[in-house]
């Protein structure tokens, strides 16, 4: 039998896909162009505002920067702060995968 | 040696806080509560109550600190009225929906507009589906006592409880209460088990989104929908009779002093009418049915204890052998009847009990009711009912319209 929760009041605990894949709610789809990105052009750890700002959490700061496209509810924060424009966002119609 | 005291309703409502180690205090002064909130900071301020005494802007926010404060672990109290309890009514269902043995006291006062500072009960009624229990006290020492078992009764069921009483009629009015002694409350009153608790070492979500149905969480473990997470509700207080009635019997046994489980009869037995109120109109009740006995009319009187978990089983049993049931109620559901008028002529469907019910609606604002004018409208109901008017339309007790 599968086990169920016994609480009275609604709880959870916080973790990747507690509520689900929120990626398919996505229209947009955030692009890194890595020739324009900061921590990519200067090979060592910088800027990472979009890591900072995503409201997910779903940035990976690395070098190249990942976005988990399982998790990327298509906001655009990141694409808009952003200083070196390297974010586009695109509709995921366009998108060829 | 038994310590009794001659204090007001909110002056008993205080002792009793303190006596219940309540830890965190959160209260917006408003009359005819304000006596009580100001008590409360006397007695932190001056060391008596080892508690935290939050000062907020209102009475949403006073709710909102009880909130969170139960839910890691503190034993909570606050008291408000009238239209201070109807800003606090969103977090009503918050605390209600989590599960929170938070006690509230409502001295109970009615809304505006028009604007009044005076007694009804129309503040708590239209509480009614919030999930709160509400017990009705008749006299300053049922206030005291009633504030602890509250505690005892909201931290076995886990919902919280609202006691009313009576602005002004009880909560300004002094009477003889004996206080328990302080080590005999904290045998009674065992320390409060939260049934969650914010960890930091351990860190839940608590009331994040539930989705339309059941699903399992990241871990596979099946997680309620909202709909099973409000039956969960009901079907607690479904049960809460039961503890109720428990409670009562042995707070009786422990302090002596028993004010009935879910409703209260006096001299009902060979009762042909059976007068019926909640609060200080139900003791009003008693000397009006003293007179009618007088007068050759057997009068009863049945004091609903507790509106909500409506005390379905035990109306049934209280009214069994009623010919006319006399209500007298200090709020009305507008465009329909008195609550309380609703509530007992749905628990009686398919009980057997055809009493005639006679609503009168009385005493809004603080208008003064009197045992006499409560014969007068018992007398005046009997003819009507002698005459066939087995049910009628809501009567307002001592209300000039022409």
């Amino acid at each position: 039998m599968k086990k169920k929760d016994e609480n009275i009041s609604a709880m959870c605990k916080p973790a990747v896909g507690e509520a689900g894949r929120t990626g398919d709610w996505r229209d947009l789809r955030p692009i890194i162009d890595n020739s324009k990105c900061t921590p990519f052009v200067k090979k060592r750890a910088a800027c990472y505002l979009c890591w900072l700002y995503c409201p997910e959490g779903i940035v990976k700061a690395g070098i190249p920067v990942e976005i988990d496209l399982d998790y990327c509810k298509g906001c655009g924060i990141c694409a808009e702060e952003c200083p070196s424009r390297a974010i586009s966002m695109v509709r995921e119609d366009k998108c060829n995968d | 040696m038994t310590d009794a005291r001659i204090i007001t309703g909110n002056q008993a409502a205080a002792l009793a806080a303190r006596l219940c180690d309540v830890q965190v205090i959160a209260a917006y002064p408003i009359t005819p509560q304000s006596q009580l909130a100001e008590m409360l900071s006397l007695y932190v301020e001056s060391g008596q109550l080892r508690a935290e005494y939050v000062r907020v802007e209102s009475e949403h926010s006073a709710m909102t600190v009880c909130i969170s404060a139960s839910t890691v672990g503190a034993r909570v109290f606050t008291a408000t009225s009238a239209n201070g309890l109807l800003y606090m009514h969103e977090q009503l269902h918050w605390a209600a929906g989590s599960r929170l043995p938070i006690v509230m006291c409502c001295v109970n006062r009615g809304v505006g507009a028009p604007w009044s500072i005076f007694n009804d009960q129309q503040d708590s009624l239209a509480q009614r589906d919030t999930g709160w229990i509400q017990i009705y006290c008749r006299d300053n020492q049922e206030i005291l006592d009633t504030v602890i078992q509250a505690y005892k009764i909201a931290e076995t069921v886990y919902a919280p409880v609202m006691v009313c009483y009576d602005g002004f009629v009880l909560s300004h009015t002094m009477m003889p209460v004996v206080s328990p002694a302080q080590a005999a409350v904290r045998k009674f009153l065992p320390p409060y088990k939260p049934h969650t608790i914010l960890d930091s070492e351990n860190p839940m979500t608590i009331n994040s989104v539930l989705l339309p149905n059941r699903r399992p969480d990241s871990e596979g473990v099946l997680c309620d929908g909202y709909m099973e997470m409000r039956c969960k509700l009901q079907t607690a207080l479904d049960r809460t009779p039961e503890t109720i009635r428990e409670v009562s019997r042995q707070y009786a046994e422990a302090f002596g002093r028993d004010h009935g489980g879910m409703l209260w009869k006096y001299r009902t037995e060979d009762a042909d009418v059976i007068l019926t109120s909640m609060g200080s109109l139900a003791a009003e009740a008693t000397v009006a049915a003293d007179a009618l006995r007088e007068e050759g009319i057997k009068a009863g009187v049945v004091g609903i204890r507790v509106f909500r978990p409506f005390p379905k089983k035990d109306v049934i049993e209280a009214y069994r052998n009623a010919k006319a049931i006399i209500l007298f109620e200090k709020s009305i559901s507008y465009g329909y009847e008195g609550g309380l008028c609703s509530d007992l002529k749905a628990a009686f469907y398919g009980s057997g009990i055809h009493a005639a019910i006679h609503d009168h609606v009385a005493g809004l604002g603080g208008r003064d009711v009197k045992a006499r004018e409560l014969v007068e409208a018992v007398k005046s109901s009997l003819a009507r009912i002698q005459a066939g008017e087995r049910e009628l339309v809501t009567t307002w007790l001592n209300c000039q319209t022409e």
